[in-house]
């Protein structure tokens, strides 16, 4: 079992198509990150001369906090093989609730607290309909995507709810003191660390790993598939709550419409961090480069003076590039083998031909 | 004792298991009947609920989701999805509305051609990154429901196409009615009709079934699986830019953002209307009617005085209940069906 998890590659022979295997693919993933981040940051200082001030610095890590946060969980699932798209809506739902029960009088520290638990219950329902109904994920995450966000409409369809205690809120948009790191980032890099930790070098990690190899095998190995996907489900949805206090925190308001579309940046920046979407496959290493590549680029295209509208496109582009470039070697060999059984057949053909006359 | 006692207790349970498998198999009955209740229990409570101007709104707006929904169920029937085509739908619609803007004398044939061509070229983006570079749809249309909708709004901007700036003959397609039923209404009524039967008749279509049955096996049949998809997308697509002149002629006025979460309504429809998420079973005209219940639905909350502002949770709740509903019934019929094919062994 120790082997499912991340050097199963020792074992294959290097004889056997090395593109597709070994350690070599996700440094080679990681370094062409690197060398993304350096383009992104490289454009950033081209576009504005204070790009690599610490006071940008802050904002860049402040932009992508919350979207950073809601990715870890997010790995872990898509490690295992499946999707949760109802991030940004738990996260919406979640701020609505906090703020809400602030709006009835609430203290606010409750009210954060009930709003965690809430994104925790959410994702239970995720988990619950995925691991014991037996439903899709991706079915079930686009339908909670539209559930959690029309709720949050029906509870809070246009007003605004502000007013939070000023000491408290400015936890959104101050560093931690004696430091131009914000307090979201600072949650998301010590997570990171547990997550890494947690998914690279315990046995949990290695039966996360073993589930998105071979669900069957995995469960045949002993392992709990439904339990431990259940609890992860439970862990997006705790996080992105935790995200939606941030989130409100942070513009010191809360709408229905908080965090709409965020999906596609959580989705891009794990598939970008080399988690393979069929499961499997990915470090959390990847997943944190892949936040400041992101973080960089947001940063430097409104530097750029590029509307949000379109840097939808380049994010968009980035998500789509990020899946097909893992399959490009797996690509080439096809091609290579069509290529080829065509020519042999024509080869074939002609001999046939040939011998006929 | 016992005996009677044991066949009291078997009793329930196979009607029960027939009464699944009805409900499965007949899933436009059970949702004409859905309709039928719906209606009748808002026409209870205000009877202008069935008069014929609100009729036919609710006709001509489920019209839109229904040709959408034609789409999507084609793509879900080969076990895959289509996230982009709110976006399609919105940029082709913005397209349309610019062609006016620039040419108001275009003849309307033409208007649909352009809508038809860019939903064409939307999907075959779609198409060939699924078949070729052989990622999961879902990603895909992810990205590219972003990207589309991006390019729509660097084009549009801040602008907004109105009703004064597009023909009356255009315009009149939204509006107009023959012998009471929108033309909306009759679009969708015919595009339905035409794709239930090439659904059933084409050996194509039969191939989609397969494919979202087991991909696999469909291969080894000798089925063209990635041609096939592709053309599941590029269908899904043009349908997506055709509705989209035809959204433009029902709201007149076009912005960015039109369309723009239409595609969670319209899986919603697809589901709700029997097309099973996995792939492999469901009709074009289950999903069609889908979208009228969807429609009916949202309409009626508005009669009790719901606020509207919670049509996009029941969108939510329909689409997961569907599926939560399909999975249980389909896992009750199961042991049904074996021992019946083990009898007729």
């Amino acid at each position: 079992m120790s082997d499912l998890g991340f050097q199963p590659h020792e074992e294959v022979p290097a004889t056997e198509a090395p593109r597709r295997t070994g350690i070599g693919v996700f440094l080679r993933w990681e370094v062409l990150l690197l060398v993304l981040l350096g383009g992104t940051i490289g454009y950033g200082a081209d576009v504005s001369p204070y790009f690599l001030h610490s006071t940008n610095l802050f904002y860049i890590c402040l932009n992508v906090g919350e979207v950073a946060i809601m990715a870890l969980p997010l790995t872990l699932i898509v490690v295992t093989g499946e999707i949760d798209l109802s991030v940004a809506s738990t996260l919406g739902l979640s701020g609505v609730l906090m703020a809400e029960l602030f709006k009835h009088g609430w203290p606010i520290w409750p009210a954060m607290v009930m709003a965690v638990v809430l994104g925790a219950f959410l994702g239970g329902v995720n988990g619950f309909l995925v691991t014991r109904i037996g439903l899709p994920s991706l079915a079930v995450t686009i339908g909670t995507l539209t559930l959690y966000r029309g709720i949050a409409q029906g509870i809070l369809p246009t007003d605004t709810i502000g007013g939070f205690p000023t000491g408290l809120a400015s936890i959104g948009v101050v560093p931690i003191p004696h430091t131009h790191i914000p307090y979201s980032i600072a949650f998301f890099l010590a997570l990171a660390v547990v997550f890494g930790i947690v998914l690279h070098a315990t046995p949990l990690g290695r039966a996360i790993f073993a589930i998105g190899a071979g669900q069957e095998a995995a469960f045949f190995a002993g392992i709990r598939v439904k339990r431990i996907k259940f609890w992860l489900f439970v862990l997006s949805g705790t996080l992105s709550g935790f995200a939606g206090v941030l989130w409100t925190l942070r513009f010191a308001s809360a709408r229905y419409d908080d965090g709409v579309g965020m999906e596609l940046f959580v989705v891009t920046i794990v598939l970008l961090g080399g988690i393979s979407i069929f499961g499997g496959r990915g470090t959390i290493a990847g997943v944190i480069v892949a936040v400041a590549v992101l973080g960089t680029l947001q940063t430097a295209l409104t530097a750029d003076l590029i509307p949000a509208q379109d840097q939808n496109i380049v994010v968009g582009t980035l998500l789509v590039a990020s899946v097909i470039i893992p399959n490009g070697g797996e690509l080439y060999r096809r091609a290579r083998v069509r290529l080829r059984s065509a020519q042999a057949r024509r080869h074939a053909a002609a001999a046939a031909h040939a011998e006929g006359q | 004792m016992t005996a009677v006692a044991e066949e009291q207790a078997v009793q329930p349970h196979v009607s029960s298991h027939t009464f699944a498998e009805l409900l499965l198999r007949f899933r436009e009955l059970g949702i004409v009947l859905a309709l039928v209740l719906v209606v009748g229990a808002t026409t209870i409570d205000n009877h202008l609920f069935l008069s014929a101007t609100n009729v036919q709104q609710i006709l001509s707006g489920a019209s839109i989701i229904a040709l959408l929904a034609i789409g999507e169920t084609i793509v879900i029937i080969t076990r895959n999805v289509d996230l982009s085509i709110g976006s399609v739908l919105g940029i082709s619609a913005y397209a349309t509305g610019e062609l006016y803007v620039h040419h108001p004398h275009v003849p309307l044939a033409l208007v649909f051609l352009l809508a038809v061509g860019i939903g064409v070229g939307c999907g075959i983006v779609n198409g060939l990154i699924v078949t070729v570079a052989r990622v999961p749809s879902l990603v895909v249309t992810l990205g590219t429901l972003y990207i589309i909708r991006g390019i729509d709004g660097a084009w549009a901007g801040g602008n907004q196409v109105n009703a004064s700036m597009l023909p009356n003959s255009f315009n009149k397609i939204g509006y107009g009615t023959i012998a009471g039923v929108p033309y909306l209404g009759i679009i969708a009524i015919v595009t339905v009709a035409i794709a239930t039967y090439a659904m059933r008749s084409f050996r194509t279509a039969r191939d989609f079934y397969a494919i979202g049955s087991d991909p696999d096996a469909a291969r080894v049949a000798g089925i063209p699986v990635g041609s096939r998809v592709f053309l599941a997308f590029v269908l899904s697509g043009a349908i997506a830019g055709g509705a989209g002149a035809v959204w433009l002629s029902y709201y007149a006025s076009v912005d960015a953002i039109a369309g723009a979460g239409y595609e969670f309504q319209v899986i919603a429809a697809v589901v709700v209307g029997g097309v099973v998420i996995f792939g492999g079973s469901g009709s074009v005209l289950g999903a069609a009617l889908g979208a009228l219940l969807l429609n009916t639905i949202n309409s009626a909350l508005v009669v009790v005085n719901v606020s509207s502002f919670w049509s996009q949770a029941l969108a939510g709740a329909l689409l997961v209940g569907a599926i939560a509903f399909d999975r249980l019934i389909a896992v009750r019929v199961a042991p049904a069906l074996r021992t019946r094919r083990r009898a007729r062994v």
